[in-house]
């Protein structure tokens, strides 16, 4: 596979060109695409390479060249950080909504997967936390997996802290995600996220998205999902 | 009134290379037979049971407390529609009276695939691609999901669908190449032609 290969060796190539030449990187080169945290055969079999490449350099490269190519026309955005943007994205157009969102969900997806049997477990204040909110863990999964499999059409299922503490299960339609102050759209910081677009499944598992569903299951990173409740809680 | 999956107008093989045999395997004998099944399940018992499924889609568009029977019905009369606007050896342009008309209220049929391939392209997630109807005039629409022109009070003459299972297998994230495909190699224009006539 050397696209994405050759994609990283001209980002890299452009970062040094601008260090180079004491330039800061020009305004379409305000977002980037982060590198996935792993190999893209490291979730193999549940998550095949080819998916992994596709939808990390095709589709996310994509979400994060068209926020990009939206700056020009809303100069604000070059002064946000990406995470900042989710909650002032009604004030924007809606491709920027759409590529935002897309560039947001899509960062925070790749570091909530690990190869099998290296994502740990959830800590014991998730888990109470869990239990306090579902009753307990399997009931949680059961409500997501509902939430994941009923979402019609695009978009994603999540769980979610509110801003009064509880967790809940959201789906959000498209690239919008929790944090997004849109109407209809239940707000709260997301711990973890699920996509269900079909170009996330489809080439393995075409129109069984249950089978995708239970076959991620064992990819979560709990370290990281412990880590993002531990940081939502303390900021209370 | 149970609804029947209709078979495909052509072999499964018969849009090779453009359409492989694997993505119509599973779009029409598994998404359009499972959008069947759901609608058949969902009004089992209900007063919607006996109608037919235009009637079923008018009554309960809008209704958010139906939408699992709107998008399924939906989905089984876009998908039904899908499959007779394409055919083997199709695309290229129209002719006559369709022609005539395009030229007439889109300014060219250049005019009408670039508005067509925007549509598309532009149709943010999962939906379809439309050249409708509405009060007499031909316009180019997307719709979002399952959504569709009967429920805009507009007639279809011609969709595309641009839910990623409809070109993920032979395309993946390429839509763009997808979309040229099917208006080079596969519109059904008779089809469009006859919608016209009977509108
Ligand atoms: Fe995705
Ligand atoms: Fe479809």
């Amino acid at each position: 596979m050397p696209f994405p290969l050759f994609t990283r060796f001209l980002l890299a190539g452009l970062t040094a060109l601008c260090l180079l030449l004491g330039s800061a990187l020009p305004a379409w080169a305000e977002f980037s695409l982060p590198p996935l945290p792993y190999a893209v055969d490291a979730l193999e079999p549940a998550i095949d390479a080819t998916t992994m490449t596709i939808h990390h350099d095709r589709h996310h490269g994509a979400y994060v060249a068209n926020l990009n190519g939206q700056i020009q026309a809303n100069p604000s955005l070059a002064d946000l950080n990406l995470n900042d943007l989710q909650a002032k994205i009604s004030q924007f157009p809606v491709a920027v909504r759409n590529n935002g969102g897309g560039h947001w969900n899509h960062s925070l997806f790749w570091t909530l997967l690990a190869p099998a049997g290296q994502g740990g477990s959830p800590s014991q204040d998730l888990i109470a936390a869990i239990d306090r909110d579902f009753g307990s863990m399997q009931a949680m999964r059961t409500q997501f997996e509902q939430a994941a499999t009923t979402r019609f059409g695009s978009g994603w299922a999540w769980l979610i802290r509110k801003p009064d503490g509880s967790l809940a299960i959201t789906s959000t339609a498209n690239q919008d995600n929790p944090l997004m102050d849109i109407p209809g759209i239940e707000r709260g910081v997301p711990l973890l996220a699920l996509d269900v677009w079909e170009h996330a499944y489809y080439l393995k598992y075409q129109n069984r998205r249950p089978d995708y569903i239970q076959a991620w299951w064992p990819l979560v990173n709990w370290q990281e999902v412990n880590h993002r409740y531990a940081i939502a809680t303390s900021g209370r | 009134m149970a609804h029947t999956l209709p078979a495909l107008p052509y072999d499964l093989d018969a849009l090779e290379p453009h359409i492989s045999r694997a993505t119509l395997e599973f779009h029409h004998g598994k998404h359009h037979a499972a959008y069947v099944t759901n609608l058949n399940n969902l009004i089992s018992g209900t007063e919607l049971e006996n109608s037919g499924l235009e009637e079923i889609i008018v009554a309960v568009a809008g209704d958010a407390g139906k939408a699992g029977i709107f998008n399924n019905a939906a989905q089984v009369w876009n998908h039904s529609f899908y499959w007779q606007c394409i055919k083997p050896a199709g695309g290229g342009a129209p002719s006559g009276a369709l022609l005539d008309k395009i030229n007439a209220d889109l300014g060219s049929f250049e005019a009408f695939v670039e508005q067509f391939k925007a549509a598309g392209a532009t149709q943010f997630g999962s939906g379809w691609a439309w050249l409708v109807l509405d009060n007499g005039s031909l316009k180019v629409t997307k719709t979002p999901n399952a959504d569709l022109p009967l429920a805009h009070g507009q007639t279809a003459l011609l969709t595309m669908d641009v839910w990623e299972h409809a070109y993920y297998l032979d395309y993946q994230n390429r839509r763009p190449d997808y979309m040229t495909t099917f208006l080079e190699k596969l519109v059904n224009w008779d089809f469009v032609a006859a919608n016209l006539a009977a509108a």
